[in-house]
């Protein structure tokens, strides 16, 4: 509905030149999106140049030393095993995340929109990890999957010998996963509960009298019609898992080994345990770079989305 | 064995089944069975997927229950085998180690009035951000609007070291303030400006003529019409601002040095003993009184919660 070049204020009448009163709301204008606008600037514009302007430099915290290096630090990520480790435990994670998340998401609106009785509970029951603390979720279920803890403990009774779900190479960035999906996943059932809903019911009766069975009409028709929300939440769900922390910090501190040491949390390491500012900086601009790239192909899937859906 | 999950009660589906399932068992192949039949199936088909229900609800409420549950037992208790379900013998030892190990109540304050004041906060400099680029033309709005979305482009983590850099030349290290102004006039708000803008441009201008025919400025008809009218938006950003805040982990362990001054989150997993080993039941006890509020306040407004959460994710 926006025509930039129209002129404010319908009170008034339109012309050339701008009169006081439209310069005057200009003003306010200015006025009201100045705070935003030069927070947007001192807080992430200037915080973005300086990154990269630090990845460029040797930087020695102690020394206090800040000389510039070219691409050193670029030259270095490419040959560091570290960083090597914490992309391939970073793309671990997003693609079992995605996976588990988007699938049992998929089948949990599925069953909420069977019309089941007590559906609004479970809704509630689904969706209540979302608003829990991050930190406190993730700390109830570090002392479930402790060697000694609840689910072993659990297994236990069963004659089960569990194993020590956090510290086994094999087992904790699996941990990490359902721990994360369980977290999450009842916002991207509430994402696919309101493209199911969408969906229209003529069709769906139509095929019915076709005499096409449940699991036919949801292949051949709603899987179809929700597939745009599929992969925008899939998309969505990636990117956000890239900022994974939290959860690694407190269930494995990035070990064993450093087998769940992601992206962030070697960004992390670099910068806040070894000083090393300059390194830490490159490694920034890596992830800028991936998450960037992420998000124009999500904004370019919701564009033809959109069109799709007029 | 899981007690806190009753399950629900498996009732025929009311009014003769105006609303056919899509549960049905997947190919009506076998001929026609009778109708008696069909709904018996249909029946047991639905009693079937609530089972399913049931036993997918554990992993999303067990959780809390286990918090609770744990948080009340005595040490000797919290790793007996077989587990206790309900405790044994409840004891609020725990609760009281909470406030004596750490500044507990302080810390919590501190979580509390950061994450009150960022959302006031945000809710202001987004609702005038959002209103302005929605409403008003002025030149370089458009320039100035794309600058503002490039901070819906940058995670934290990306620019936390020269933000850190920033907070530490000013000599801010250890206090709240950028816990305070970053998210206020940040990134992060750049998303509620984001939300506050596509609600204005939805609101129809008529509402605002009439302020104008009674002789409002721009000032008056935003704060007067706009805003008030704007607040099922304002709920959605105030919900996901103080969630986020309130969550916040990275920026306070990158931020703040001492334990007084320590956020919720960060204080959390500080109830260690002498040897780095987590004290469960203090650290649940603790757990559970950052766990519980939120709750209660979801269980209560969980709609604007629903809403205002599904609508911060999917404009992210």
């Amino acid at each position: 509905m926006s025509t930039p070049l129209a002129t404010a204020a319908p009170g008034q009448r339109t012309t050339r030149r701008p009169g006081a009163a439209t310069r005057r709301d200009w003003l306010v204008g200015y006025t009201m999106i100045a705070p935003q606008v030069l927070g947007a600037v001192a807080f992430v514009l200037v915080p973005l140049v300086t990154v990269a302007w630090y990845s460029l430099h040797e930087w020695n915290v102690l020394a206090n030393t800040f000389v510039f290096a070219g691409v050193d630090n670029y030259d270095r990520m490419l040959a560091d095993p570290g960083l090597r480790d914490s992309l391939m435990a970073s793309l671990y994670f997003s693609i079992g995340l995605v996976l588990l998340n988007v699938s049992l998401a998929l089948l949990l609106a599925v069953l909420l929109n069977q019309k089941l009785p007590g559906t609004t509970t479970f809704r509630t029951f689904f969706f209540s990890p979302v608003v829990a603390s991050l930190v406190a979720w993730t700390i109830v279920w570090s002392f479930l999957l402790q060697d000694d803890g609840g689910i072993n403990g659990f297994l236990a009774t069963l004659g089960i010998q569990g194993p020590n779900w956090l510290r086994g190479e094999g087992t904790a960035m699996l941990a990490v996963i359902v721990v994360q999906v369980f977290k999450n996943v009842g916002l991207n059932m509430i994402l696919f509960l309101a493209a199911l809903q969408s969906v229209p019911e003529e069709i769906q009766e139509a095929a019915r009298i076709d005499g096409a069975g449940a699991w036919r009409r949801f292949r051949s028709i709603t899987l179809p019609l929700i597939s745009p929300t599929i992969l925008l939440v899939s998309i969505l769900t990636i990117v956000g898992s890239l900022e994974v922390f939290a959860q690694i910090a407190v269930l494995t501190g990035g070990g064993p080994g450093n087998s769940t040491t992601v992206l962030v949390y070697y960004l992390y390491q670099q910068a806040f345990r070894f000083n090393e500012f300059g390194y830490a900086s490159a490694v920034s601009v890596l992830l800028f770079v991936i998450v960037l790239v992420l998000t124009l192909i999500q904004w370019q899937t919701r564009k033809r989305w959109v069109f799709d859906e007029v | 064995m899981r007690s806190d999950v009753h399950p629900a009660p498996v009732v025929a589906p009311t009014a003769g089944d105006a609303l056919p399932g899509d549960g049905d068992a997947p190919t009506p192949s076998a001929g026609l069975p009778g109708p008696g039949s069909a709904r018996r199936r249909r029946r047991l088909t639905r009693g079937l997927l609530v089972a399913l229900l049931i036993v997918l609800s554990v992993p999303f409420v067990f959780p809390t229950w286990w918090m609770v549950s744990s948080s009340l037992k005595p040490m000797s208790e919290i790793l007996r085998i077989p587990p206790t379900v309900v405790p044994q013998d409840v004891s609020w030892a725990a609760y009281a180690d909470v406030f004596r190990l750490q500044p507990f109540a302080q810390q919590y304050w501190n979580s509390l009035y950061i994450a009150v004041a960022v959302t006031l906060g945000t809710i202001l400099v987004a609702s005038m951000a959002g209103y302005a680029f929605a409403r008003i033309r002025f030149p370089g709005a458009n320039a100035l609007f794309v600058l503002v979305l490039v901070g819906l482009l940058v995670p934290s983590e990306v620019t936390i070291v020269p933000l850190f850099r920033m907070v530490n030349s000013l000599g801010l290290i250890d206090t709240h303030w950028p816990l305070v102004v970053i998210p206020i006039f940040g990134a992060p708000s750049v998303l509620a400006t984001f939300i506050m803008r596509q609600f204005f441009l939805g609101l129809p201008r008529e509402l605002e003529e009439a302020g104008r025919m009674d002789g409002l400025g721009r000032w008056g008809i935003f704060w007067r019409i706009a805003f008030p009218l704007a607040s099922p938006a304002v709920a959605a950003v105030a919900i996901f601002t103080f969630l986020k805040s309130w969550n916040l982990y990275l920026e306070p362990i990158v931020y703040l040095s001492s334990r007084e001054n320590f956020t919720l989150p960060q204080a959390l997993t500080q109830y260690v003993d002498a040897y780095g080993g987590p004290m469960w039941n203090v650290q649940l006890a603790a757990t559970t009184l950052t766990v519980l509020p939120v709750l209660v306040v979801f269980l209560l407004a969980q709609r604007q919660f629903v809403q205002g959460l599904a609508h911060s994710g999917l404009k992210g």
